[in-house]
């Protein structure tokens, strides 16, 4: 992978969090420029990444921390990857079915892989129980170049 | 983070800031408080000052709308910004509550409606 930038910070997976990454994310995603709809999609899948790993990783346990690591990819490809070492995920098909939530009572909607998938270009989910999960996002952002904006004449 | 609005038909809620996990739970929590003291017909909640909403947005609504239908109640949205309107879209909760655009209903004292939703 061409990592032309990189951002890489870790915090405790606790929800007053949640608004920081996800702000942090869309901050160093700015220096391409993006549009603010794509900045917005960024934005809530990023939310829902943190929040998943903040609701459901270290339940029943200590509090751990979660990674955020963003990178800036060659043609203007956002790259975020959020890793925390919770509980993990056995049915990694059976979490990111449409409206299936593990915590019903806490009013989840279970729509947190689904507006992940539909926000971003592709999304990746790995998980190994007692171990941890980690979630990569890809979302192409449009290039500067491709808007005609014709430069800085 | 909540102004509500107690008309005897009509329970207006406007939400402000940033509908998310960490807040959501006040915001339930107080939303039911009011509700369960009127149970009123028309229940709006008006997002004109939301600038943020992720699927934990979703959860409030889809547990607001249970909770009407258990005493045959109405759940309308009020303003959502494009982002939220994309939320609800892809989630489907625009088939749970009656969404409207542009409404003009007074907000509380001294504070006008921010921005205009052009599609």
């Amino acid at each position: 992978m061409n990592t032309l930038n990189e951002l890489k910070c870790t915090f405790p997976a606790r929800s007053e969090n949640e608004s920081f990454a996800r702000t942090m994310v869309c901050a160093f995603a700015a220096q391409l420029d993006p549009t603010v709809e794509e900045l917005a999609d960024l934005r809530t899948a990023v939310s829902e990444a943190v929040t998943n790993s903040i609701v459901h990783a270290y339940r029943n346990a200590e509090p751990g921390t979660i990674t955020v690591t963003v990178r800036l990819l060659p043609d203007a490809v956002i790259y975020v990857r959020i890793a925390d070492h919770g509980c993990g995920i056995a049915d990694i098909a059976q979490a990111m079915t449409p409206l299936y939530s593990s915590a019903p009572a806490e009013e989840r909607a279970g729509l947190g892989f689904t507006v992940m998938q539909s926000f971003t270009d592709r999304l990746t989910v790995t998980s190994k129980p007692g171990r941890g999960t980690t979630v990569t996002m890809r979302k192409k952002l449009t290039h500067e170049a491709d808007k005609g904006t014709g430069g800085c004449s | 983070m909540i102004e509500l609005r107690q008309e005897p038909e009509k329970l207006t809620v406007f939400l402000s800031g940033e509908l998310d996990h960490h807040h959501a739970k006040e915001i339930r929590e107080a939303i039911d408080f009011a509700v369960r003291e009127q149970f009123p017909p028309v229940v709006v909640l008006d997002f004109r000052h939301v600038t943020f909403m992720d699927s934990s947005g979703i959860g409030l609504i889809m547990g607001r709308s249970r909770l009407m239908e258990e005493y045959g109640g109405t759940l309308e949205i009020h303003n959502p910004s494009q982002q939220i309107r994309k939320v609800l879209r892809i989630s489907g909760a625009d088939r749970l509550a009656v969404i409207r655009n542009h409404v003009d209903s007074a907000a509380p004292a001294g504070k006008e409606p921010e921005h205009e939703y052009a599609e």
